[in-house]
């Protein structure tokens, strides 16, 4: 018998199933189809301003740093005062994401935007979230050519451009909208759902950035002037 | 969860074995304090232990002969209280689980449904805002650990502590951690017991009170025991003595 | 792993003389559970939270020989591969042949308890590959050749000290006289170090928090990013986990996340949460070419259908371990085993044999504060005290614990001679405290008053002093 035969059925056994129960079957395929949506903290049922403004405050109650500009012109020139605020090299690496390509990178004089997934001597990479989800300043990521997952992890600095349309109150509102691009019970290869910088607390449980994936968590807003000067 | 008591209730007292042996004072405090609330109170003569060595060593059959013995000499009562957390707990929360799907199981809900704890019959139950007594000086109070996470005791004692003139309550750090005594633990695993009842008495000391209060004597044995090993000069009381106003000498400390 | 249970007193006697140990013990008692606290206070849906988590992982469970036959059909459908492990050797022969087949001499491991448990490094050293852990605390104490004493914290028994000595000793190529005196300066040297090991390795092996049914992912959730490097760089990624970690959907998973980190470290979210759905896809430019899933049982499916079900449920958040007292008075190793604190106190028993582990379910005062924290509302101290209910029915506790037991018990059902016995031995004891208030020693006490005074009892009890009352008052209304 195979391990796996041996491990249904010893499962079975335990459970005391018969191997073609179809009430079982029937409740698995349902749950399956339909998952209850279960208990979602009410902390992120804002309205639209209020919602950006939880992100950020999340965001950075765990280190993140967060800047809103207007445009999605206007990112070039904020990720180039990021590299001069932290003395780094005028160098950024990215993937494809057409939402990134289409920025004006050209006019930021000097500032060189490598294509492709990461190399271990990146300092920064920029990368543009599928959404972000205000309950906890979290942002969600996926895997391609667009934005390689090696770009949210070998760079030191990694700047995330999140669009203000797309900050969610909840995980559950993000995990819907991935299940509506990808269908359902299909997934990117990986889903990465970031929340502040890597830490670490494994010495004396003190509390360190930048263990082994960046030390710093940059993101942009893209708020189309949405959120006026309230912040 | 206040009820409205028509008629003076009848209660059994389970006074525990311990308190039996060890610290009669608390049955009698016990008892004074349940009549001044307005009951009946009558003292089982056939009651012995709750069982709780035999429960938590496994011996599941000995602790169901215990328990037989405990239902049948308390089941006619309007209300069982007992000084203890601990032991109200056992006949509140376990009895029932010891006779599920059992001729007594309907026996043992009807008898745990009448189980209190002695703080939290005298707030709860009977309504009890304030006792008249007086100590002088600063306490601490520790909460046991099944009182507390069985029976949610935490707010009642202390309430009834702040009626009690010239007694001052100063919180000691952790008062939720256990003490280490843990019935039969604290003989099998000495040292770890030790190690435990060391930081608690470190608390105690911190805190600067010159009373330790608790609602459980096993507990108290335990953290007087240590208190005055290291020779420390705290008084240790079961929290129902202060609150009756019975100041004979502080555990340990008496003639025998 | 060499399991050391049957030696936990003097285990326990050991770690409670180690300074060192006693001092790094001190970060556990205040770290973990004031911040817990915080966050679990900021989220109201907190306790309802529980209660769908462990809704979730009954009906799984109740379920889970379908949900895991559907998780597979999703991994291959994503272009992986799952293997079945029944036991550890199994699982170990099979990543052994994964590894092999990839040409693997070294491997990059996230952090992992399954693999502890199934004693993968010495396994792999053994077979001429080389495992090298890169999570900083795992990294630590592979260094040292230790095993973790915790399954969130693994170095949390080791002071930054003692930190510095190892890395001195290892990374000998550095220089000398270059300063490690703070956290800071060892991290930045591990992260260095291990940044070389990730583009080296063949193989990298992770864990897993979560098995989604719904759409074959595995999920890992860590705070460093060692985990995602570990399983983005080398050409094979293996997932190891076991058959209770299945989850049916994603919205199942978000309920419980919700639960872990809180309870695990008081955050609100780890850092990284990570769903991974089989190998590289066309047009990918990073990730592994092969994805491998080993399921193992080892002892699980034996505790399906028993009282120890409930304990499936566990999500090794740490929290149980994090508030027990006697975890902090001895730390994780005293346990001598993979799972320390109260969760270890059952799942030993479970998977290790109670013969070999029966002092863990008895090493607790059943405070109940696991319980309390328990994120899936697992009842530790009841399944520990079934251990020894079997324990006692097999005879597995020592014969004078037995018969005093059993002595006693006879008199307890019995109140006349329970009476009786009392009204004798209490004079008896007067006669060894000669009327001082308390003792110091006291025979067949040794436990009690090695440590600590006992108060003598009064010279008569309670019952016989209320019966002459009462014979008294009915005296005198006569």
């Amino acid at each position: 018998m195979s391990g796996r035969e041996a491990i249904l059925k010893k499962v079975r056994g335990a459970l005391g199933a018969p191997l073609d129960d179809a009430a079982r079957a029937k409740a698995v395929r349902q749950r399956l189809a339909k998952a209850p949506t279960g208990v979602v903290p009410a902390r992120g049922r804002l309205p639209e301003e209020e919602r950006i403004a939880l992100f950020r405050q999340m965001a950075e109650k765990v280190s993140a740093t967060v800047e809103h500009v207007k445009k999605t012109g206007d990112v070039p020139n904020a990720v180039a005062a990021y590299l001069r605020s932290k003395n780094l090299p005028a160098s950024v690496r990215m993937g494809g994401d057409e939402r990134l390509r289409a920025m004006p990178w050209g006019r930021v004089k000097a500032l060189e935007t490598k294509t492709g997934p990461a190399d271990p001597d990146d300092e920064v990479g920029v990368s543009h979230a599928l959404a972000g989800i205000a309950e906890t300043g979290t942002v969600a990521l996926y895997s391609g050519v667009e934005n390689p997952t090696t770009v949210n992890f070998l760079p030191e600095h990694h700047i995330v451009v999140v669009d203000a349309k797309d900050i969610e109150g909840d995980l559950e509102t993000t995990l819907s909208r991935l299940k509506k691009r990808f269908g359902k019970g299909k997934m990117p290869r990986t889903l990465n759902l970031i929340t502040g910088p890597s830490r670490s607390g494994d010495i004396e449980q003190k509390l360190l950035l930048g263990a082994h994936g960046p030390r710093a968590l940059h993101l942009i807003v893209v708020d189309d002037g949405r959120i006026g000067n309230k912040l | 969860m206040k009820q409205e008591i028509s008629k003076r209730p009848r209660v059994g007292l389970f006074v525990t074995c311990l308190v039996d042996l060890f610290r009669p004072s608390v049955g009698f405090a016990s008892v004074k304090l349940l009549e001044k609330a307005g009951c009946d109170v009558e003292v089982p003569m056939a009651q012995t232990c709750c069982g709780q060595p035999a429960y938590n060593s496994g011996d599941r059959a000995d602790t169901i002969a215990i328990a037989k013995n405990t239902i049948k000499a308390f089941e006619e009562y309007d209300y069982i209280v007992a000084p203890s957390g601990s032991c109200a707990g056992m006949l509140k929360k376990h009895y029932p689980l010891l006779f599920k799907e059992s001729a007594w199981e309907e026996r043992a809900e009807a008898f745990s449904a009448r189980v209190h704890e002695l703080m939290s019959f005298l707030v709860d139950v009977m309504g009890v805002e304030r006792v008249e007594a007086a100590h002088e000086g600063n306490v601490t109070y520790h909460d046991s650990c099944s009182g507390l996470r069985e029976l949610g005791i935490q707010e009642q004692p202390r309430r009834l502590l702040s009626s009690v003139s010239g007694l001052q309550l100063k919180e000691m750090r952790d008062p939720d951690v256990c003490c280490g005594f843990g019935g039969t633990f604290c003989v099998k695993y000495p040292d770890i017991s030790n190690k435990i009842v060391a930081e608690k008495t470190d608390n105690i000391r911190a805190s600067g009170a010159d009373t330790l209060l608790a609602g459980d004597l096993g507990c108290l044995m335990n953290m007087a025991g240590k208190l005055q090993r290291e020779g420390a000069e705290v008084n240790v009381r079961h929290v129902a003595e202060v609150l009756a106003g019975m100041d004979g000498p502080a555990i340990g400390k008496g003639e025998s | 792993m060499q399991i050391t249970s049957p030696e936990f007193k003097k285990n326990a006697r050991s770690a409670l003389s180690d300074t060192q140990l006693q001092k790094a013990l001190g970060h556990v008692r205040t770290g973990f559970i004031d911040k817990r606290q915080a966050s679990v206070d900021a989220l109201p849906e907190f306790d309802e939270l529980r209660d769908s988590a462990r809704a979730i992982k009954d009906h799984t469970l109740a379920h889970l020989d379908l949900y895991l036959e559907r998780y597979e059909e999703k991994v291959k459908s994503a272009g992986g591969y799952v293997h079945w492990a029944e036991t550890a050797e199994d699982a170990r022969s099979v990543i052994l042949d994964i590894c092999r087949a990839a040409g693997a001499r070294t491997v990059t491991k996230g952090k992992s308890m399954i693999t502890e448990e199934i004693g993968l490094n010495e396994f792999f050293e053994k077979e001429g590959v080389r495992p090298v852990e890169t999570d900083l605390g795992e990294y630590i104490i592979q260094l040292r050749g230790e095993h973790p004493s915790h399954i969130i914290a693994p170095a949390v028994h080791l002071n930054k000290e003692q930190v510095e000595a190892d890395f001195r000793r290892v990374h000998d190529h550095l220089r000398p006289n270059r300063d490690l005196s703070e956290p800071e300066s060892l991290l930045a040297e591990a992260r260095r170090v291990l940044r070389s090991e990730y583009f080296t390795a063949d193989v990298g092996i992770t864990g897993a928090n979560f098995l989604v049914a719904e759409t074959g992912s595995s999920v890992i959730v860590t705070n460093e990013g060692n985990g995602d490097l570990t399983q983005t760089l080398p050409r094979v990624h293996v997932v190891v986990a076991s058959i209770e970690k299945v989850v049916p959907t994603l919205e199942d998973m978000s309920q419980i996340l919700r639960v872990l980190a809180r309870s695990a470290t008081g955050q609100d979210m780890s850092v990284y949460t990570t769903v991974s759905t089989g190998p590289r896809r066309p047009g990918d430019p990073d990730g592994p070419d092969e994805y491998h899933v080993v399921l193992l049982d080892n002892g699980r499916s034996s505790m399906l259908g028993t009282e120890f079900q409930d304990m499936l449920r566990c999500i090794r958040c740490g929290a149980c371990m994090n508030h027990c007292p006697i975890y902090h008075a001895v730390g994780g190793h005293a346990y001598g085993w993979v799972y320390p604190g109260p969760m270890g106190a059952v799942l030993t028993p479970s998977l290790a044999g109670i013969d070999k582990s029966g002092h863990l379910p008895n090493a607790s005062t059943f405070c109940g504060r696991c319980e309390a924290v328990c994120p899936m509302k697992i009842p530790l101290p009841k399944m520990m005290r079934h251990w020894r209910e079997r324990e006692f029915a097999r005879g597995l506790n020592p014969a004078t614990q037995r018969y005093g037991l059993r002595a006693w018990a006879l008199f307890a059902s019995r109140p006349r001679l329970y009476h009786l016995a009392a009204s004798f031995a209490i004079p008896a004891l007067s006669f060894f405290t000669g009327r001082r208030p308390r003792f110091r020693y006291l025979p067949f006490a040794g436990g009690w008053t090695r440590h600590r005074d006992l108060p003598a009892p009064e010279n008569r009890t309670f019952l016989q002093q209320w019966r002459s009352r009462q014979a008294a008052k009915q005296e005198a209304q006569a």
